[in-house]
């Protein structure tokens, strides 16, 4: 073992062997402190940007370390959408999301938990990060109630009523063994305004509460809190200060993905981070566009979950620096370049947009490439990302992003040029 | 290229084909199946999940039915399927039809035959057929065939007219290829039809044996076509008219005891598109092909106990084949064994029946994906089998392995 794995073993047990890391591991002792105690994470800030509030870190969890910021792609049923995990590994993902909602329904925590944990049932030795499921309550399922006690929905399965606590939740999480766990948060949809949006913040405080108490693996497992209020700047200021209390490893923000006006959306976001541990990993839940990626690390977030990328792939749409291809289109027909010629994933180095709009009509597998190319390229974004942070060159990569991405100036959305001013990144 | 039979062995001919490709560079061993492939992919594999099968096929196969649709476009690529599909080094054969489709009869004139893309029915004069064959490029393909026969009640006529349009057709391929640059160094395999009527079989072979043909392709046999014991003969007879020197591939049968019995018939070469099939119901193949000696089951066969695996080929699925297990059936739920033990495959190394179960009833892609390999590999393996069986004088004890299993219980 090289120093880095002696140093991750002597903070903290594993949950599973730990593979050799081919990446920048040469923390030493001193500088590598639990940010909870007895929590199995680590952050190591690596650099920060002068201009903005960017940072770069490695976070080390217990199956290998992070490299921040970072984009974790979802693997909602315990797969990642037609991808192996040697091809998962292959593209550097060191770590993806699973649904707990969905493998709480099938298979069934039970069955994962006899299989050596989500892990051992899927076979994937880096890091799992899972939900809690309480955003399927709102997005899925017939919403029956929430009371105190935890949230009554309607199976869509057999139609029975099921009542998830969080105390349920946690049960869940600790049979499915994720590095991360989330709390069951009060989930409210960002267009509810009035009482409501107060009440679920108030409940998702005593929630986690009652998520941290559940916990039966702190030794193994890190529970993360979400930061909720909706847009209302005095409520997420009041759970923020109620969360920070509690001894948690990391951080959520929470209530931001729903389709709110992105105006409010950035302003919740840097207030967020206005108001998290500098030391503490911030994970900002369901971020994907490339551009909300780039603004939001400026803002200060450090991990990311979209099911945009692979989502959209199964529709033949192909992520590019200048937007989107959609593949299915006539125009690709007889276009023989890759989709990206500077992209380095299996697909661009093989295969031409002609002979992926060719194979769509035929089989399953041109879904897989797109889906590999686009995980691949948000995966190459946050690299570079991380990159212009450590090499103190992250305002001038904004820049060069958004030229890459939009036509001119006059079309970057006003939202994000806002955004970025407000953290001295001038791009107009 | 060259046939090159080192014995034959009950019917069975054992040997390698060389000289296969441009290079010349490549062999496949005989009796072998080709690579099956969907617009030149294998069905839910990329590249790289491909290149975890061990000794693939040099031979890849494509159609027509794939590519007609996209003729246009390769005319305008100008370097053959294999670059537009970004494939390995291999041997691509080109066939007229995609056997695991059923296209539907009653398109085929006396100047052309149809097939069926992405967007429906194209029909092909041999005019067109053999451009759409100059911009695939394929190292060998099937002539333009009439192959139309197989339905119940076809007429003696109507058999009778296969033949003779498949011949023309032949003829008018053969004159065109020597006119198609981009067709110089390809190989062209006469076709035999015939129906399930012996005379015209003979003459269709006699017929198509007397063209510069590299190899022939038989036609109209397929499991649908006619039950086996007919086609065994009818094989039979066909290749004792055929020159021993040239490869016999048949399409349409993939089934592992109508392999078996082709191959003693005189068959060298079949398609794989059976392994796809069996994906494609959510079933793992896993009859048992070896015959080397293994004390464990050999103890259980003495004495009268079936080995738990062989009990499960009869999941009283009425439309699964003997050969595979259901990886849908709610017994696998929590059965943590690979899918066969002892198998090499991507699947059976890294994952469980629970899992691939878990795919399967949550509509998960990765599920076809991993029974694609899974079935890949099996199929190899028992092609792997057969011919070291042949080998090795051993073909009865294979053939009881094999067709055991269909049993489904042990005497």
């Amino acid at each position: 073992m090289n120093d880095s794995q002696v140093n991750q073993t002597s903070l903290f047990k594993m949950a599973a062997p730990v593979p050799s890391s081919t990446h920048e591991c040469e923390d030493s002792m001193a500088s590598m402190k639990a940010v909870s105690s007895a929590a199995p994470l680590a952050l190591r800030i690596v650099a920060e940007c002068p201009v903005s509030k960017a940072r770069a870190c490695t976070l080390t969890l217990p199956h290998c370390a992070v490299l921040t910021p970072v984009f974790m792609p979802v693997g909602t049923q315990g797969t990642l959408k037609g991808i192996t995990v040697d091809q998962l590994e292959d593209l550097d993902c060191q770590i993806c999301l699973g649904n707990t909602y969905h493998l709480g329904m099938r298979p069934g925590p039970e069955l994962i938990e006899k299989a050596n944990g989500l892990h051992g049932f899927m076979k994937w030795n880096r890091n799992l990060l899972t939900d809690s499921g309480g955003f399927q309550m709102v997005s899925l399922v017939e919403l029956s109630e929430v009371t105190e006690e935890g949230v009554k929905f309607r199976s869509p399965y057999d139609g029975k009523e099921i009542l998830l606590t969080p105390e349920q939740s946690i049960a869940i999480q600790n049979s499915l063994g994720s590095d991360i766990m989330m709390q069951l948060d009060d989930v409210v949809s960002s267009t509810v305004k009035g009482p409501r949006v107060e009440e679920a913040m108030h409940r998702s405080v005593r929630w986690l509460d009652r998520c941290i108490a559940a916990n039966k693996n702190p030794d193994r497992q890190n529970l993360f809190a979400i930061i909720q209020g909706g847009l209302d700047a005095k409520l997420r200021k009041a759970c923020l200060d109620e969360m920070t209390k509690r001894d948690v490893p990391g951080f959520a923000i929470g209530g931001l993905s729903g389709g709110e006006e992105k105006d409010d959306f950035w302003k919740m976001v840097t207030l967020s981070t206005d108001h998290l541990p500098r030391e503490k990993p911030r994970y900002l839940m369901g971020v994907g566009y490339a551009l909300d990626l780039v603004v939001c690390v400026a803002l200060g977030c450090d991990m990311f979950d979209c099911v945009f990328p692979t989502r959209t792939a199964r529709f033949g749409s192909a992520l590019v620096p200048w937007g989107s291809l959609q593949l299915k289109q006539k125009q690709y027909a007889k276009d023989f370049q890759p989709i990206d010629p500077d992209c380095q994933c299996p697909t661009c180095r093989r295969h031409s947009r002609a002979y992926l709009h060719a194979l769509f009509k035929s089989d399953t597998a041109a879904l897989h490439h797109i889906t590999i190319h686009n995980i691949s390229y948000q995966l190459a974004l946050m690299r570079s990302v991380r990159q212009s942070i450590i090499e103190q060159r992250f305002p001038e990569f904004v820049k060069a992003f958004m030229k890459r991405m939009f036509a001119s100036v006059e079309q970057y959305p006003s939202w994000a040029v806002e955004a970025l001013q407000s953290v001295n990144i001038d791009v107009s | 290229m060259r046939l090159e039979l080192s014995r034959v062995v009950q019917g069975c001919r054992l040997g390698v084909l060389t000289g296969l490709g441009k290079s010349g560079q490549h062999s496949l061993e005989v009796p072998g199946c080709l690579l099956y492939t969907r617009c030149a992919t294998v069905p839910h594999l990329t590249q790289d999940t491909l290149h975890t099968l061990r000794d693939l096929p040099s031979v890849t196969q494509v159609s027509v039915d794939s590519f007609a649709e996209h003729h246009e476009v390769l005319e305008e690529f100008k370097e053959g399927v294999r670059k537009f599909a970004g494939l390995h080094d291999t041997v691509l054969f080109c066939s007229l039809h995609d056997s695991a489709n059923t296209n539907p009869a009653g398109h085929v004139t006396n100047k052309t035959v149809s097939v069926w893309g992405s967007g429906g029915r194209i029909e092909l004069t041999v005019a067109r057929f053999m451009a759409i064959q100059a911009a695939i490029q394929p190292d060998c393909y099937q002539s333009m065939a009439d192959g139309e026969t197989w339905q119940a009640g076809v007429s003696r006529k109507r058999v009778r007219k296969a033949v003779d349009r498949t011949l023309a057709h032949l003829d008018e391929c053969l004159v065109l290829h020597q006119k198609t640059q981009e067709l110089k160094q390809a190989e062209i395999f006469g076709v035999v039809e015939g129906g399930d009527i012996m005379e015209e079989r003979l003459r269709s072979a006699r017929e198509t044996a007397k063209r510069p043909v590299g190899g022939f392709v038989l036609d109209g046999f397929h499991s649908a076509a006619m039950d086996q014991d007919v086609r065994a003969q009818l094989v039979k007879a066909t290749s004792a008219e055929l020159p021993q020197e040239k490869p016999r591939l048949v399409l349409g049968v993939g089934r592992p005891d109508e392999v078996i019995s082709c191959v003693e018939a005189g068959v060298d070469l079949f398609e794989s598109f059976f392994p796809f099939q069996v994906t494609e119901r959510g079933c793992a193949l896993s009859f048992n092909y070896s015959i080397d000696p293994d004390p464990e089951t050999a103890v259980l066969e003495i004495n009268g106990e079936m080995p738990a695996d062989k009990k499960l080929n009869s999941n009283g699925d009425e439309n699964m084949m003997p050969f595979e297990m259901n990886l849908r059936d709610k017994r696998y739920q929590d059965d943590f064994c690979p899918l066969v033990e002892g198998c090499g495959c991507y699947c059976c190394k890294k994952h469980m029946r629970a899992y691939v179960h878990h795919l399967l009833v949550t509509n998960e892609l990765l599920g076809s994906v991993l029974l694609m390999l899974h079935n890949m590999t099996h199929y190899l393996g028992f092609f792997k089998a057969l011919r070291e069986a042949i080998a090795s004088d051993r073909l009865q004890d294979f053939k009881n392995r094999v067709l055991h299993c269909r049993e489904g219980d042990l005497k």
